[in-house]
Order: structure tokens, then C-alpha cells, then sequence
């Protein structure tokens, strides 16, 4: 079938800008990818699956220059024991890595053209599985065409989380990476992820986890304001296993962020979080889509915005509940605190449910600072300003508590309060 | 300490004249009651004067230590020493209470130009202030009020009262919804902070409370004014008789 007319010209057009890698084991899945991307179409501003976010900037062939931003403070996850595999503006930094031997997982990268490796199992397999019922072409794009990436194998438990840092250094970058993480049977893997990237950024991870693994995932995505970014993570996992994923996005003038999660396997657990703080141009998309297709699963999305001067907050979320999936626990919560009237947050929570005995609810709601909670702050001597951020990082809390590690609650935390102190309008 | 003279104030978005006119004088080391019928505007007065918003002053001034309260925002009322014991203290999910009034010891001293209390001090200060009000190291842990029960609420209140040590503590309707022991606490923790130099303005319905926190001076509102003032006799006597003898005897 091949892609509607309005999608074949731009979807070219960003093709043919591109390079194919060629040669080793991930060969097959790029082409079948180019085919599939090139069947789709990339996305338009006219598919229901963008309603609320323009594509444009992530699609065309062209990249928007985007201004490197430079700070001095600690790097994000800096005073923490941890495994840095550094990318800048997409191109591995062996230098600034770390050895990326360590006990309990390997570690080898997409770009080591290798001809036979266990990745090409999982490779575009996830992601192509993602595909249905709605297409994310973007995501295909990404396994045709990504340069590099990490391919981790969990076997055991390493004694510290893998870092990718994704550094910014050129204004015209256009950076494409896609990462497959395996996670054995009873092995633990915390990911972190920080940084902008690139000017523009797509990057796919794609996660499979075997009955009993665990997998956290706690990621930053960097202050550069002027940066766009289009990610997917496509999770698989077995019975029993975990799998928990936190973003903190804070500036940015686009963001898209997709998580396809497959709940394939008996008692799993899949929560998924995100809290984001956008003043001005800032926009700002989290497009969720969990599939319980096993018995007796939980799956949380617990989002919060924070948005003023105009910034524009997206939540698309789902839960499918396949037939058999019976006693599945599914909890939804969107929610927007927006600090102007300038400023939006549009929502659209789903539920499709064909089991019977099932616990699903969802909520979403858009609100302003409590008024009467800050006077309470401001009648004990806090300042305005001190007792409004004191207030949205407590709006915050909900979706930072559902990262396991203190320490990594407490340093999304800081980060946040860091950002509002700068980010006051007083 | 605290002086009011002739204040008038008007709901902001209504046209409701709540305050018609308080006049009202608390002297440092005195402690005054406010005891009122519901709705004669008590919390009001309270909250007026500590700086909420919605409300609008349409006459009349109120001056702190001889500093014009009116003219101050919430938190600089604060800092210069008034401090609002809430009738119905607020929830406020996702800050601790120990963050919330390390925050607050800290704004006060930093804007009166006092160096910050160290966190040690301020830990060690906390805790024993906590042990006299029987609040426990979990409560000062969880979020500000939030599964609070309502005597826990009101000590938590007064436990901010004395870490903060204002000039002038108001304390709006306290005492609703203690039992005699939590009644007990919240007198002893009030007792502890009288001074000389300091003024307390309690609003209360009962004498209960007045039997702990003895008052120099009872005053009786209604509809928006101070309508009597005497000893703590007047207390006892509308213990005694209610508002209607002194209401029908100013009609
Ligand atoms: N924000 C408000 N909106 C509407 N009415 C109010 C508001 N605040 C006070 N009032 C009204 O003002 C009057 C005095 O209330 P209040 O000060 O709470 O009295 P008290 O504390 O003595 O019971 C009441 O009639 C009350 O309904
Ligand atoms: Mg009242």
C-alpha cells in the first residue's frame, strides 16, 4: 500500500536526505524499515495521531537551527556511581565514555558492524509490533536510518545504571539513535538517560524483558531551549516482570514522546511517569499507549505539566485491555497545573476494555495554583515566589515518587526546584 | 502591639460589608479573646490582618509594633511578627513539614536580615519543640497537614507558632474540634510563649479555652463590630447566658 499523497512528497524528501547504513546483522530490519516508512508515510499535521502536535519540525527534511546552551552546573546524575556511554549530537564519544565492560550486562554499539549478533532478534522488532493499531512512522524512520546506539544485555545485576548522556554541540545537528535493551530472567538494569541530544532528535529504545527482569528508566531530556525531539520506547515484558520509565523534560521547543508498552506476560508491573515544567515556547507531547494482554498486570501513567507563558502541554494515553487480560489494574492521571491563562494543556485519555473483570480508571484535570495554600505558605513568611515553586514541586511529587531510587527522586527533584528558581516571573 | 482602629472591610468581589468599623487595641505581654456568634466576622479580622486576599479595606488602619500592616504583603506581615493560627490549617500535598518550616524560620530570618538558622539547629530546635506538643518525628516527616487528624492539625499550628516566635500570635478558633487532652497541649504550647513582649488575640467560642489560656481582656463581636468589652467575667457570662442578653442589651 503505498502512503497517501499529501505524506509521499515530505516523506521522500526526508529519505532521500538520509543515508541507509549498510552491511552486518542489522541489514534486513534497515530495509524492511525503509519499506515500511516509505508504505506509512511520515506523519502530517492531518493524522488524529497529531492532532494536538504539529509535525513539521520533526519530519521535514530540513533541520531548525537550535543554540547550543552552556552551564557550568554539576551534569545531570554527576555525583552518582555510574557507567557513561556519551554521545554528541549523535556521535559516540569514546573518550568521554566509560570502558563499557562491566560485570552483569554487555555491552556493544549499533555502529560495530558486526554480521551476526543477538540484537537482530529484537532490532525494528518491537517497534514494528508498535505499529498496530496506530502507526508511528517516526519510530520506523528512526530503525532505517539510526547511526548508532546502545545494545545492552541483562544478564545479571550490575552494581551500577548504565548513563547515556547525550551531548549538544553543533546548532544544525540531526541526530538518530536507536537503542535495543534485553533484560534476562531475574537480571536489573537501572538506564539513565540525560541530556538535549541535537538540534533535532530522534531516538528509539526498544526493551525486552524477560519474565522476572526488571528495568528502571529514569531520563532527563536537557534545557537547550531551542531543541526538538521525537522519541519512542517500545517495551515488551514477560510475567512478572517490571518495567518502570520517568522523564523530566524541561524546556524544549518540541517534544514528542511516545511509550508503546506490551504487557505479554502474567503479574507484570509497567509504570510509566513523566512530569514536565515549559515556560514560553514550549511544547510538549506525551503519547502513551499500554497494552495489557496478560492476566493480573498493573500498569500506572501518572503525568504531570507545569506550563506558563504560553507553553502548550500534551497527553495522549491509553489502555487496551485485551480479552483475556482479566484482573488487570490500570490507572491513568494527567494532570496540568498552568500558571497563566496564556498557557494549555489538551488531553486525551483512552480506555478500550474487552475483559470483564478488570480495575481501570483515569482522570485528567487542568488547574491553577491553590490560593488558599498559598497564602498558608505566605502567612508563614514565604515568599511568594519561594511559596508558588514550593507548590508545583508539590504538584510534581505524584509522578517523581514513582521512581524506585531516593536517590534519583531527590535529584530530579533538585533539578526541578534549580529550574523554577531561574524560571520566576517575579 | 497590635492596633486597630475603625477598620472597615468589604468582600472584594461581592458587595458584602463584613468588618463595619473594628476598633481594637492589644498590648505586648496581654493576652485578648474574641468570642462572636458564627458569621459576625472573626476570621475575617484574622484573616485581613494577615494579609488573604478576596477581601478589600474600605476604611480604618491596623499597624503591627507601629508599622502599617495593611500596606504589607502576607509574608512581610510575617516577618515583621504576626502570626495566623488557622481555624481550618490547609493541606499541602508533596512538601514535608520539615521543609515547609525550614523554609519558613529561614524567609523570616533572611528578610529581617538575620542569618539563617543551620540545618542542625534547626533539627535540633524542631525536635524538642515537637516533644513538648507530643508530635512525633513521623508527623514532621509526612507532607504539611496532609492525614493530619484535627487535633494533629491545630498542634502542628502551634508548633509553627513556636518555631517562628512572632510578636503577635492570633489564634482562630483553636480549640474547635480538640478533645481535653489535645486541648491540654495546645494551652500548655500557647502558655509557654507568653511574654512580655508579646500579644496574643484568641477567638474562641468556649470558655474551655479560656480556662487554660487566661485571658487579660474578652471582647464580643457581632455583625461586622466589637460590641462589649470587659474582664474575663464576660467570658464566664456567656458561658453562662450566650450572646443573646448581651446582643439584645447594645440592640
Ligand atoms: N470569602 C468570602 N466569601 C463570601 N462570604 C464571606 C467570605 N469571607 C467571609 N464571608 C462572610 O462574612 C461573614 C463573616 O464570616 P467569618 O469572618 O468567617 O465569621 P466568623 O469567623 O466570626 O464565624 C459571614 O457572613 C461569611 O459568610
Ligand atoms: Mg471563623
Amino acid at each position: 500500500m503505498a502512503a497517501p499523497q499529501v505524506k509521499q512528497g515530505p516523506t521522500q524528501a526526508r529519505v532521500d536526505a538520509l543515508e541507509l547504513p549498510t552491511g552486518g546483522w542489522s541489514t534486513p530490519a534497515r530495509q524492511d524499515a525503509l519499506a515500511r516508512v516509505q508504505a506509512m508515510g511520515l506523519p502530517h499535521a492531518r493524522d488524529e495521531y497529531w492532532k494536538y502536535t504539529k509535525p513539521a519540525s520533526l519530519v521535514d527534511a530540513a533541520v531548525i537551527l537550535a543554540a547550543v546552551y552552556s552551564t557550568d552546573e554539576t551534569p545531570m546524575f554527576g555525583d552518582m556511581d555510574r557507567l557513561k556511554v556519551v554521545f554528541v549530537d549523535g556521535v559516540f564519544d569514546a573518550d568521554a565514555s566509560d570502558d563499557l565492560a562491566l560485570e552483569g550486562i554487555s555491552i556493544d554499539r549499533l555502529a560495530d558492524v558486526k554480521d551476526i549478533h543477538w540484537a537482530k532478534d529484537l532490532y525494528g522488532v518491537l517497534e514494528a509490533r508498535g505499529q498496530d493499531p496506530v502507526e508511528r512512522p517516526l519510530a520506523t524512520l528512526n530503525t532505517a536510518f539510526a547511526t548508532d546506539g546502545v545494545l545492552i544485555h541483562v544478564t545479571g545485576t550490575p552494581s551500577k545504571p548504565v548513563n547515556l548522556i547525550y551531548r549538544h554541540d553543533s546548532e544544525t545537528s540531526d541526530a538518530m539513535l536507536h537503542h535495543v535493551i534485553k533484560v534476562d530472567s531475574g537480571a536489573v538494569l537501572t538506564l539513565l538517560e540525560n541530556g538535549p541530544a541535537a538540534a533535532r532528535f530522534n531516538k528509539c529504545l526498544e526493551a525486552d524483558i524477560a519474565d522476572g527482569g526488571t528495568l528502571h528508566h529514569v531520563r532527563t531530556q536537557g534545557r537547550d531551549h531551542e531543541r526538538r525531539a521525537a522519541t519512542h520506547i517500545f517495551a515488551r515484558l514477560g510475567a512478572q516482570s517490571t518495567f518502570k520509565s520517568f522523564t523530566l523534560t524541561v524546556n524544549g521547543v518540541m517534544t514528542r514522546n511516545e511509550c508503546v508498552i506490551e504487557l505479554t506476560g502474567d503479574d507484570a508491573f509497567a509504570h510509566v511517569a513523566g512530569a514536565c515544567m515549559g515556560d514560553g515556547d514550549f511544547h510538549h507531547d506525551d503519547t502513551i499507549f499500554v497494552t495489557h494482554d496478560a492476566v493480573n498486570c498493573e500498569s500506572r501513567q501518572v503525568f504531570k505539566k507545569v506550563l506558563r507563558n504560553g507553553a502548550t502541554g500534551v497527553f495522549q494515553g491509553k489502555i487496551l485491555v485485551k480479552p483475556d487480560a482479566q484482573k488487570t489494574d490500570g490507572y491513568q492521571i494527567s494532570q496540568s497545573l498552568l500558571l497563566d491563562e496564556d498557557s494549555q494543556f489538551l488531553a486525551k485519555p483512552e480506555l478500550e476494555i474487552y475483559a470483564d473483570d478488570v480495575a481501570c480508571s483515569h482522570g485528567s484535570t487542568s488547574g491553577a495554583i491553590d490560593d488558599d495554600a498559598l497564602f498558608y505558605l505566605q502567612s508563614r513568611g514565604i515568599p511568594h515566589s519561594i511559596a508558588q515553586d514550593l507548590l508545583v514541586l508539590s504538584f510534581i511529587a505524584e509522578a517523581v515518587d514513582e521512581i524506585e531510587a531516593e536517590a534519583l527522586r531527590e535529584e530530579i527533584l533538585s533539578r526541578s526546584e534549580a529550574w523554577l528558581s531561574r524560571h520566576r516571573n517575579d | 502591639m497590635l492596633e486597630i482602629k475603625n477598620l472597615q472591610v468589604k468582600l472584594e468581589e461581592e458587595d458584602k460589608q463584613i468588618l463595619k468599623g473594628v476598633d481594637l487595641t492589644v498590648e505586648a505581654g496581654k493576652v485578648h479573646a474574641i468570642m462572636g456568634p458564627n458569621g459576625s466576622g472573626k476570621s475575617t479580622l484574622s484573616y485581613v490582618l494577615s494579609g488573604k486576599g478576596g477581601y478589600e479595606v474600605t476604611g480604618g488602619e491596623a499597624t503591627l509594633a507601629g508599622e502599617d500592616l495593611l500596606d504589607m504583603e502576607a509574608e512581610e506581615r510575617a516577618a515583621a511578627g504576626l502570626f495566623l493560627a488557622f481555624q481550618y490549617p490547609v493541606e499541602i500535598p508533596g512538601v514535608g513539614n520539615m521543609t515547609f518550616l525550614r523554609t519558613a524560620v529561614n524567609s523570616q530570618r533572611k528578610a529581617r536580615g538575620e542569618e539563617e538558622m543551620s540545618a542542625a539547629d534547626f533539627l535540633k530546635l524542631v525536635r524538642a519543640k515537637a516533644k513538648d506538643l507530643k508530635i512525633d518525628a513521623d508527623m514532621l516527616k509526612r507532607p504539611v497537614n496532609v492525614g493530619f487528624s484535627g487535633g494533629e492539625k491545630k498542634r502542628n499550628e502551634i508548633l509553627q507558632m513556636a518555631m517562628l516566635e512572632p510578636k503577635m500570635c492570633i489564634l482562630d478558633e483553636t480549640d474547635s474540634g480538640l478533645d481535653v487532652d489535645a486541648m491540654k497541649l495546645v494551652a500548655d504550647g500557647v502558655n509557654a510563649l507568653r511574654d512580655e513582649g508579646r500579644g496574643f488575640l484568641v477567638i474562641t467560642h468556649y470558655q474551655r479555652l479560656l480556662d487554660h489560656i487566661k485571658p487579660d481582656v474578652v471582647h464580643i463581636m457581632a455583625a461586622g463590630r466589637i460590641v462589649k468589652t470587659g474582664g474575663p467575667e464576660l467570658a464566664l457570662e456567656v458561658e453562662k447566658n450566650g450572646y443573646s442578653d448581651i446582643l439584645a442589651e447594645i440592640a
